[in-house]
């Protein structure tokens, strides 16, 4: 029961992440139907920002915990947004009405050149830092096991909750949320009524690639290390998360984050720690093959 | 003063500004391990700003050209190229190249519509077409002579003749995934899955079971095209995009149990002392095991290295042509006709009786048998193999060809695979750029040339001949 719960705590935190990087390609696939393969690869990058930033706080002397996090979280979402509206800008935008393989061609494509940058600019070693909250509190103690929360957990699951509250307020009762919302059901339609598409197209981008900054800052955070290449891992199990919960729908990514993350701390704290990483696979492919419009999605009707 | 000057100038700005945003951290603050501390900075923004600043004048030029303003953006381009070239005090090579590069880029974008209506007129005019339509067809013989030929050249020493090697096995792979993606347009990104599944086939029945390159070679194939048979079996009925992910999927778990299966695969430290190709039993070795003799003594004439080399090349020459071969004639029966109508209309190919999954399944599992033989000819020509060998990237890479080349045609692979895997390997300087440059390079094909370098693809099969220019 300890170990499970323990397991719980863990999954939690895990999914949190997940959910924040898996709302990144609901979104852009809800409105524009196209796989943001590049995507993981800005969830790095925010993890690199996050590092930076708190080796800045720590050069200026900021010695204060809350505000260290909260300056490094305004800083990271900001700079890692102009990625996400630069990839849109260069990459996608002109391929808009080009064959159908061709965005995700050019995302393989970003996503590879961003990798590489990454890797000549800061090297290719694992970088340690960001593990500045410390401590925990120990829920209770069974079968000589102690079941620990630590702060950081709680302030990630805190950030993500009200993060995702504030993003889910955004879309359903913002201007900004209505022009999205339009924009994902009928593009033409949207803009003969006034929406300005590009730019809404443009926010989507800076939205999601604001969250997956969060979410490779918390990612630093809780595992004290980030390096060029966590972004592919880390976006195809978000990618999973967000077709496990029905690609398109925004409550879906969060629920398919979490249980993308459920399933990965227990298939490691039970069966096999070296198959993990299979296992999130297997669920992408099952998922696809016999569900592909996943636990919340609407199956997608083509038309003629 | 021009009135187009202002906006330009405030364009261009907006896009240093971008500029700067995008590399302050990434690039103004490198962090550097420094004893056990954890990272330092190694501050690079005077690198930044330098960068920032060309790519002003950059986006500017380009602004210029585009406008028609020919003259000065010309003027710019060769200022650029020249701040770039001359021996000033910059703190790194690179900015030096990305200043001339900067200043190329303008250059080229200045000259590019008078060559691009020269080129029009030529193509149009009745020689022009001519000449092209025999260009075409000579160009693919010539190459085929050189290839023939190469061994025997002056210049073909160790050097070039494994970088020969490593381009043909690039332009064997590209050609296979070639029948998946450019002709039935069918996304796969775990092509290298099949050539791992080629490769350790090979590795495993010739160092346990002692079979040799010739024998396993078809096994190999058929066992990669099995494992295409049933991964497909199941995925093909999803849409492009998902296809992609799939597939994606299915590469990285055969890795990653190719990685963790021990008992099978000996994991990560990979199957080593493979035994390479023989010539009719005779080995490629300067002392033959027991039992058998080396080609050398065969042939009677004294031992050189260069040999197993040149066998080597003509083994993977040959199996490449067998696969273009196979191309070229496929795509003319129903069935390459039918990958091709897949790829251009899913929905119409239904109504006129097509079944899209089997359809699609023969290509998938085609390519798949392809990418085999070339994974057993790679662990033969290693003698090493290991999960490394097969990751994610090396489907990209072999996608980058196909992509680069123009998805379907033949001879784009090759010029591809020459470009993307012989420039690098000759300049091996550039080799921490050289990914930089693929995924460049596929942006920039996609948003310029979707349809590849070679940008002219004859239809396989045409309702009505074309008449020959007068």
């Amino acid at each position: 029961m300890a170990y499970f719960s323990q397991q719980l705590i863990n999954a939690l935190t895990l999914g949190s992440i997940y959910a924040l990087i898996a709302i990144g390609y609901t979104m852009v696939y809800g409105i524009i139907g196209m796989i943001n393969f590049a995507h993981g690869e800005v969830f790095m990058i925010g993890g690199f920002i996050s590092l930076i930033g708190f080796m800045i706080c720590a050069a200026l002397g900021i010695s204060a915990v809350p505000v260290a996090i909260v300056l490094v979280l305004l800083l990271a979402m900001a700079f890692t947004a102009v990625y996400g509206w630069t990839i849109e800008r260069v990459a996608y935008r002109p391929l808009r009405g080009s064959f159908r393989l061709a965005p995700l061609i050019s995302a393989i494509g970003v996503s590879i050149l961003l990798q590489n940058y990454v890797q000549l600019a800061q090297g290719a070693r694992p970088k340690a830092g960001g593990q500045i909250v410390e401590g925990g509190y120990t829920l209770f103690s069974a079968d000589g096991f102690d079941v620990r929360v630590t702060w950081l957990q709680i302030t990630i699951w805190v950030v993500t909750v009200a993060l995702m509250a504030g993003f889910s307020w955004l879309i359903a009762a913002t201007p900004l949320g209505r022009q999205q919302r339009a924009c994902e059901q009928d593009m033409k339609m949207a803009s003969l009524l006034g929406v300005n598409v590009d730019r809404t197209i443009s926010l989507t981008f800076v939205m999601g690639a604001a969250l997956a900054a969060v979410a490779g800052m918390m990612f630093l955070m809780y595992y004290g290390v980030v390096d060029f290449f966590i972004g592919f891992l880390a976006g195809i199990k978000a990618f999973t998360a967000a077709v496990l919960g029905g690609i398109g729908s925004l409550p879906g990514a969060m629920l398919g984050g979490l249980l993308i993350g459920l399933i990965e701390v227990f298939w490691a704290g039970y069966f096999s720690s070296e198959y993990k990483d299979v296992a999130a696979f297997a669920i992408l492919v099952l998922v696809l093959i016999f569900r592909p419009s996943g636990l919340l999605g609407k199956p997608e009707i083509e038309k003629v | 003063m021009d009135a187009r000057l202002p906006p330009m100038i405030k364009d261009s700005a907006l896009t240093a500004l971008v500029a700067a945003a995008l590399g302050v951290f990434i690039v103004g603050f490198k962090t550097i391990d420094v004893g056990t501390g954890g990272p330092v900075f190694d501050y690079q923004l005077v690198d930044l700003a330098i960068a920032v600043v060309t790519i002003f004048f950059g986006r500017l030029g380009l602004q210029l050209a585009s406008v028609g303003l020919k003259w000065p953006a010309f003027v710019l381009g060769i200022a650029l190229g020249a701040v770039g070239a001359a021996p000033l005090k910059l703190p790194s090579t690179f900015l030096h190249w990305f200043i001339v590069l900067a200043g190329i880029v303008i250059i080229l974008r200045t000259i590019w519509p008078w060559a691009n209506e020269a080129m029009a007129k030529a193509r149009h005019s009745p020689r022009g077409a001519n000449y092209g339509r025999n260009f075409v067809k000579f160009f693919g013989a010539g190459l085929l002579v050189a290839a023939v030929l190469m061994p025997f050249m002056p210049f073909a020493d160790q050097k070039t003749m494994d970088l020969a090697v490593l381009i043909l096995t690039y332009v064997m792979l590209g050609w296979g995934l070639n029948i998946v993606v450019g002709l039935a347009g069918l996304l796969d990104l775990g092509y290298v899955a099949f050539y791992a599944v080629g490769a350790y086939a090979y590795a495993l029945l010739s160092t346990q079971h002692g079979l040799g390159f010739w024998t396993v070679l078809p096994l190999a194939g058929m066992m990669a095209a099995a494992f295409g048979l049933v991964l497909g079996f199941p995925v093909l009925r999803l849409r492009g995009d998902y296809l992609a992910i799939v597939t994606l999927g299915f590469g990285e778990i055969i890795r990653l149990v190719l990685l963790n299966w021990v008992d099978l695969s000996n994991g990560p430290a990979g199957i080593g002392g493979i035994p390479g190709p023989t010539l009719f039993g005779a080995v490629f070795a300067e002392t033959a095991p027991a039992g058998k003799t080396t080609f050398a003594e065969m042939a009677g004439i004294p031992f050189s290295a260069n040999q197993r080399l040149i066998y080597l090349y003509y083994i993977i020459l040959l199996l490449a042509l067998v696969t273009n071969l196979f191309t070229q004639r496929v795509r003319r029966l129903p069935v390459g006709r039918a990958w091709e109508a897949l790829r251009e209309d899913e929905t119409a190919c239904k109504a006129l009786g097509i079944n899209p999954t089997n359809t699609k399944l023969t290509a998938f599992t085609v390519g798949a048998m392809f990418a085999g033989f070339a994974g057993s000819f790679f662990a033969a020509k290693q003698r090493f193999i290991s999960p490394e060998s097969f990751t994610f990237i090396e489907s990209a890479i072999i996608l980058a060809i196909v992509v680069l080349g123009g998805m379907g045609s033949q001879i784009g692979v090759v010029l591809a695979a020459v470009l993307l895997i012989g420039l690098p390997e000759w300049f091996r300087d550039l080799g921490a750029y050289r990914m930089v440059v693929f995924g460049l390079a596929m942006v920039l094909i996609m948003a310029f040339r979707p349809r590849g370098l070679i940008a002219h693809r004859e239809p396989s099969v045409r309702l009505h001949p074309v008449r020959a220019g007068p």
